[in-house]
């Protein structure tokens, strides 16, 4: 015998796998840092501010879980945040025009959802590198939502409407309901249903995928779709919280859900991460931006603090993923 | 086993080694790939290493060329104490090694691949003197007797031209001892007797050559000394005249493997299962005509380069088709990957790593990944399932790997390929497209891969086999088209499948 008995004699891998321990690190490091915050200050336990972390991190979290099967799939959606100002926008008037929020709702999603297939087809017809196609979406997107809105504001939404960002429910607010509900039907849909698989084989080679019968052209439109309309389920939380619609609100949205992810442990080479990772990752991030507010750090660290992070969280990943190979 | 420091036989030892390794060892974590390995390398002289996948050659050339460092031995060059513990100690005692996969800058030009680093400087900082590179250049490709413009892009050139550019490379770095990686291995057999020619030559000024193969036939054709390694030891020292290569194969298996491949032909053949009808791709292949029945192992042979892979692809829908018609199990089939592959199509391409599997993720996934609509119907993925599933093909096809849960990347060759094969087994193939199914494969391995084939069209399935192996095709098929120049050049019946013939019909006559 050669190299196989080589191979079935080598130590066998841990019972966990490499994704279980990763995430097992980052939900300590949460831990670590609310343990760090608690003793640190004394604003920190309390339950108004745990709840307000929790919807802090649940709108990184819905624009950040679409963008996830994006990532895993090896590519990017830079225009998750400009796709939500246009949702926004265009839900904002829609329910000042008609006073039902319900049609709003389904103005947000579907241009949200139009945009993600738009990325889509330029990805997969157009053979447009990701990274490019979506970054030039966002110029255009911001470009439709600065025409569109010409300087004004929208303000004022019903007050059942506003329920959604803002409203509790046996003492949790709805987003962290939604939350909860979006985490769910994401990791089930990543680790629980054949696409899911499908759409973690494309990202760990997109050419094996199709000449393994995965209809890799069809997985990608669904992913960018999907990405597009959680961007759209963002803008209507976003809109009901802020109670306003402006051009600009995107334009800080995307570069923190991109940190999510990473910090989060998906992979931007693909095939690798979890949708629960990425709730985590914006966990981390929001956790660490409300410890330096409660700290009075000035909020002109926070960029320089978040870089740090997602570059130490990718770091240690690649680090302990060598040594387990 | 033998230890000894010298070379099994040796008789003319007027010439002292260039290069010497003593008790070299390397171990990874929970493997041995090199144990107590010993080798001498003498100038003027091709030496010929020989092992199955795994049996520490690469390891070897590893740390020939510093890319490793050795735990544990000895370097002597001309009967000095050297170290080798980095690419450039390797590089000053004029080691160079041609991998297989080539280490060139494809949008640079020829001359500035060959002097890549160590151009010759302009006048202004900064800049080359490109009259001067072009003029070295030319002179070291002459020395190798390689006619070609130094100023040619270097992803214009084949993979033989390609690799003439590497050996300048090396030759222009004053490299005396050059380690080839199975460099005949992507190579037409003109190109091969082209590259047999320049190794002569470079015998000839007293270059020593450390030669990697899997081809028998070279070996005996090439060799002046032979090392066998198996399991990261070297288990002999012979020289070509003083072995067979039954001899040789026991060396590198440690048992008697049957080099005739098992196969009971049926009597019939049963219905027609892929009839194609002028197949014509903008890839280059045109009016290709092609049945397999039920129960057959169909040949596709040709040079490399004849068109073999492009018509499997084309099958498969992984290529566009320009014209022609492709009738799968009584039904015209057309469109992408996907669709070929719901019909009971399998295509097992040519390089598995890149095309075959998704390395970092699990043997259960890649066993799985054509076969998910098929087990789950429902569209909910169960991982328990798919890990029985994955953990009966292991067994079934009898994949060397200590669980479903291991990375695919981590096994062998053949069992890497068995992995491929297995996940069209999962998916119920029905129609199996090899492309060189046994390339860098031991040869263990390949009889049972071959074992499996038979078995495959024995429950009626059948194959369709692209392989470089003319003995392979002539054991292992019923029949076999010959492909020269993109078209179907002829057909061989059972009675007609020999070597010589496919060699004929293949040939260009240009």
């Amino acid at each position: 015998m050669t190299d196989i008995t080589k191979e079935a004699l080598s130590p066998p891998r841990s019972f966990l796998s490499q994704d279980a321990i990763q995430l097992f690190y980052r939900l300590l490091a949460a831990l670590l840092i609310c343990a760090a915050l608690s003793l640190l200050t004394d604003s920190f336990l309390s339950l108004g501010n745990i709840l307000n972390v929790l919807r802090q991190a649940s709108l990184t979290f819905f624009i950040a879980s679409g963008l996830t099967l994006v990532v895993l799939t090896a590519g990017l959606d830079l225009s998750v945040g400009a796709n939500v100002a246009l949702s926004a926008c265009l839900a904002g008037t829609v329910i000042h025009h008609t006073g039902s929020p319900l049609l709003g709702i389904l103005t947000g999603l579907a241009c949200g959802g139009t945009v993600g297939l738009l990325n889509g087809i330029m990805v997969t017809a157009l053979r447009i590198p990701s990274f490019i196609a979506t970054y030039g979406m966002l110029w255009v997107l911001n470009g439709l939502s600065y025409w569109y809105m010409a300087g004004e504001t929208i303000h004022g939404f019903p007050a059942g409407f506003r329920q959604i960002g803002s409203g509790y429910l046996f003492g949790l607010p709805i987003p962290v309901y939604l939350l909860l509900i979006f985490l769910a039907i994401g990791t089930l849909f990543a680790q629980r249903t054949i696409w899911g698989q499908e759409i973690y084989a494309i990202g760990a080679n997109p050419v094996a995928a199709r000449l393994s019968g995965i209809p890799v052209a069809r997985r990608l439109l669904l992913v960018y779709a999907v990405s597009g309309t959680m961007a759209g389920l963002a803008s209507i939380i976003f809109l009901s919280r802020l109670n306003s619609a402006e051009a600009d609100i995107g334009e800080s949205l995307t570069l923190p859900a991109i940190a999510a992810v990473l910090i989060g442990g998906t992979s931007l080479f693909g095939g690798v991460g979890t949708v629960f990772g990425t709730f985590v990752g914006a966990l981390i991030l929001t956790l660490v931006l409300n410890g330096m507010n409660l700290l009075s750090v000035s909020a002109n660290w926070q960029p320089l603090v978040t870089g740090v992070i997602v570059i130490l969280a990718v770091w240690l990943d690649m680090k302990t993923r060598r040594r387990a190979q | 086993m033998s230890t000894a420091l010298q070379e099994a036989a040796s008789p003319a030892t007027e010439t002292a080694p260039l290069l010497e390794l003593r008790g070299i060892s390397k171990e990874f974590p929970g493997v041995k790939a090199l144990d107590d390995v010993s080798f001498a390398v003498y100038p003027g002289e091709v030496h010929m290493l020989l092992g199955e996948n795994g049996a520490g050659k690469s390891s070897l050339m590893k740390v020939l060329c510093g890319a490793y460092k050795a735990d544990a031995g000895e370097f002597f060059y001309k009967g000095e104490k050297v170290a080798i513990s980095s690419t450039a100690d390797a590089q000053k005692l004029g080691i160079a090694v041609i991998f297989q996969e080539f280490s060139l800058v494809p949008y640079l030009d020829i001359a500035q691949n060959i002097f890549l680093g160590r151009e010759p400087k302009g006048r202004i900082p900064g800049t080359i003197d490109r009259r001067k590179i072009l003029a070295d250049a030319k002179r070291v490709l002459d020395t190798i007797g390689f006619e070609i413009d130094p100023s040619v892009t270097v992803d214009k050139l084949g993979v033989a031209q390609q690799q003439m550019v590497e050996i300048a490379k090396a030759i222009s770095q004053n490299a005396r001892i050059l380690v080839m990686d199975e460099p005949t291995a992507a190579l037409s057999d003109r190109e091969t007797e082209l590259l047999f020619a320049l190794i002569g030559r470079l015998k000839a000024d007293g270059v020593a050559i450390v030669y990697i193969s899997h081809r028998m036939a070279e070996v005996f054709a090439l060799g002046d000394r032979i090392t066998v390694l198996r399991d990261g030891r070297r288990i002999d020292g012979v020289r070509p005249a003083e072995v067979t290569p039954d001899q040789l194969v026991r060396m590198m298996v440690g048992r008697n493997v049957d080099m005739t491949y098992p196969r009971n032909f049926a009597d019939k053949p049963g219905e027609v299962l892929l009839l194609v009808k002028g197949l014509t791709s903008p890839t280059g292949i045109a009016d290709i005509d092609i049945e397999v029945r039920r129960g057959e192992i169909v040949g596709l042979c040709g040079l490399v380069g004849s068109g073999r892979s492009e018509v499997a692809r084309a099958i498969f829908g992984a290529d566009p088709v320009a014209s022609g018609e492709i009738i799968f199990d009584g039904k015209t089939i057309s469109g992408e990957p996907d669709i070929a592959a719901r019909r009971g199509i399998a295509l097992i391409p040519e390089s598995r790593k890149s095309e075959g599997l998704a390395l970092l993720r699990s043997v259960s996934d890649n066993l799985v990944v054509s076969a998910l609509r098929k087990l789950f119907p429902s569209g909910l993925f169960d991982q328990r399932k798919a890990q029985r599933t994955a953990d009966g093909l292991i067994r079934q096809l009898r994949i060397a790997t200590p669980s479903a849960r291991q990375t695919v990347g981590l096994l062998s060759g053949g069992n890497q390929q068995k992995v491929v094969i297995g996940k069209w087994l999962a998916a119920g193939a029905k129609l199996f497209i090899f492309d060189e199914p046994t390339r860098g494969i031991d040869i263990g391995a390949k009889s049972e891969i071959f074992a499996l084939i038979d078995r495959l069209v024995a429950e009626g399935a059948a194959a369709l086999m692209i392989s470089s192996e003319q003995v392979e095709i002539c054991h292992v098929c019923d029949r076999a088209y010959v492909m020269r120049e993109g078209r179907i050049a002829g057909h061989l019946s059972r009675n007609e499948l020999t070597e010589e013939n496919i060699v004929r019909l293949g040939m260009h006559h240009a």
